[in-house]
């Protein structure tokens, strides 16, 4: 059946991709949240939250309900449409990342084959790096529209921080791409499965300069100086409360696992199991082991990035804009001089 | 009409749109937003004629980079609406007019030329907006102009890092 010459069943097929790949998410990021606390209490040598359900594990559940039922206040001075449309640009833009990543490889249901994947396009990462640049517009419009200097301050410090270590980011990422050669994460990921050896082999200096940069875009700390308490009170997010709140919180959370995913599709082989012979099970099996292969990958990065944050104080801001343009840059220049004299000298 | 045809105009109507508000914003903030959307759909446009990497740059430079870079200088110059000169009415219809006759110069302009007679739009076809084929280009007919502007964005870049230094 065709509508307009459009496939009907190709279309309820990304539907339904689309729907569990954006639903998973939100569920992860919901325990995500969960993590945080009790990595933290753990870090910190006490319980954590335990009250709500066995071992807490309803304690996200509770959150969420309390934030929706908390008073929703506009600020008289807002800019209305703005200070609404902030929380959800954040939110839409750390969401959109999803649609390129490789979940596994593909599975075989009802007689149709689905890849595992949203959108396989040939410029995989470049659309992933064009989201990135979007997400810091949440955070603008949201931190100028509540008319609060504070929030104006945390918002100008967000973007500058965002576009400074994007630079980095990309010259790290360009290194990788000449020695994969290609731009989609489905053949990068492929590539991996296929050789011997995952990209962190290769690019280890690269993935290194990539995983701070993540860490600068997700304004996790060390680096989240746009929600410095003590210089800024909260942060860009000072005016708001209820789940528009909620919606800049999630964001990060949000942010966190898509670039969890995308360093562990880039760098550790995606969905590939080592040592384990796909042909070996049915195709479907195969499949599924590769998406819980790559999930066990995104929660390992997420620890990563809370053991940090729960490890290392924040930096000074002149700290940060040192490192990232002193260091980093020029780091990831020499990485890809590096690796641009290993494929000539291959040659 | 195909799909094709559908999204194009639906695209082109949200250009033109977005265009306008750009202009009739009071804000400066709103219409630095109605340009990105502006920017949103060029690339929808892109993408119909099968050109993603312009697609996808364009997004990234234009919409990403030089426009947060714009919203950055116009909040914190803080341009309230009601403080900005309003420009008198004579000013503005001298404007509208002189606007008005360079756009009919332009269309004619366009409606003459040789290249342009009976030709249609590859919809869907073409491949030098592909990444492949540009990349090959770039670094074949064009390589000498292509090295000399990376080594000069590059100098540039030491450069801003070197003066922020001092």
């Amino acid at each position: 059946m065709t509508i307009l010459a459009l496939d009907l069943g190709f279309i309820i097929e990304k539907l339904i991709m689309i729907a569990i790949v954006v639903f998973a998410s939100l569920g992860i990021a919901l325990y995500t949240t969960f993590g945080e606390r009790k990595v933290a209490a753990i870090l910190q040598d006490r319980p954590g939250p335990s009250r709500a359900g066995p071992f807490g594990l309803l304690q996200p559940l509770a959150d969420g309900l309390k934030l929706i039922m908390k008073e929703e206040i506009i600020p008289n001075a807002a800019n209305k449409w703005l200070f609404i449309l902030g929380p959800g640009l954040a939110m839409t833009a750390s969401l959109m990342t999803c649609a390129v990543i490789p979940w596994g490889s593909a599975i075989d249901v009802f007689g149709r084959h689905v890849e595992l994947q949203i959108a396989d396009v040939n410029i995989g990462i470049l659309y992933v790096f064009a989201v990135v640049s979007m997400g810091v517009y949440g955070i603008m419009i949201g931190g100028w529209a509540s008319n609060n200097k504070f929030s104006l301050m945390s918002a100008l410090r967000a973007a500058s921080q965002a576009i400074s270590y994007e630079l980095a980011m990309g010259l790290a990422l360009i290194a990788l791409l000449m020695t994969t050669g290609s731009l989609s994460l489905k053949t990068i990921v492929e590539q991996q499965v296929q050789g011997h050896w995952w990209n962190i082999v290769y690019q280890p200096l690269g993935f290194l300069i990539f995983f701070i940069t993540a860490m600068a875009e997700c304004n996790r700390t060390p680096f989240d100086l746009p929600e410095a308490e003590n210089e800024l009170n909260f942060g860009y997010h000072q005016e708001y409360s209820s789940m528009k709140l909620g919606f800049y919180l999630f964001a990060e959370y949000i942010n966190m696992i898509m670039s969890s995913a995308i360093m562990a599709s880039m760098y550790f082989g995606g969905y590939d199991l080592p040592f384990f012979n796909e042909a070996s099970v049915a195709p479907n099996i195969a499949a599924m082991i590769g998406v819980g292969t790559l999930l066990i990958k995104i929660v390992l990065f997420i620890f990563l990035f809370m053991w940090i944050r729960w490890t290392i104080p924040r930096f000074r801001y002149d700290q940060l804009m040192g490192l990232g343009w002193k260091t980093l840059i020029p780091l990831a220049l020499f990485n890809m001089l590096l690796t641009g004299a290993v494929i000539l000298a291959k040659l | 009409m195909n799909k094709l045809e559908i999204l194009f105009y639906a695209l082109s109507a949200f250009a033109i749109v977005s265009a306008i508000m750009v202009l009739v914003s009071k804000n400066p903030i709103h219409s630095v937003l109605w340009l990105i959307l502006v920017f949103f759909a060029i690339s929808g446009h892109y993408i119909l004629l099968n050109a993603q990497f312009l697609a996808i740059v364009n997004i990234i430079v234009y919409a990403g980079a030089i426009m947060v870079l714009f919203l950055f200088v116009i909040m914190l110059m803080n341009v309230k609406s009601d403080q900005e000169p309003q420009k008198k009415l004579l000013i503005k219809f001298i404007g509208v007019l002189s606007g008005g006759s360079f756009l009919t110069l332009l269309i004619a302009l366009v409606k003459q030329t040789a290249q342009l007679q009976g030709k249609q739009v590859l919809m869907k076809e073409g491949s030098i907006g592909l990444i492949h084929p540009l990349g090959k280009a770039l670094f074949s007919d064009y390589v000498l102009p292509f090295e000399i502007s990376s080594v000069l964005f590059l100098s540039a870049m030491v450069g801003a890092v070197i003066i922020g230094k001092k």
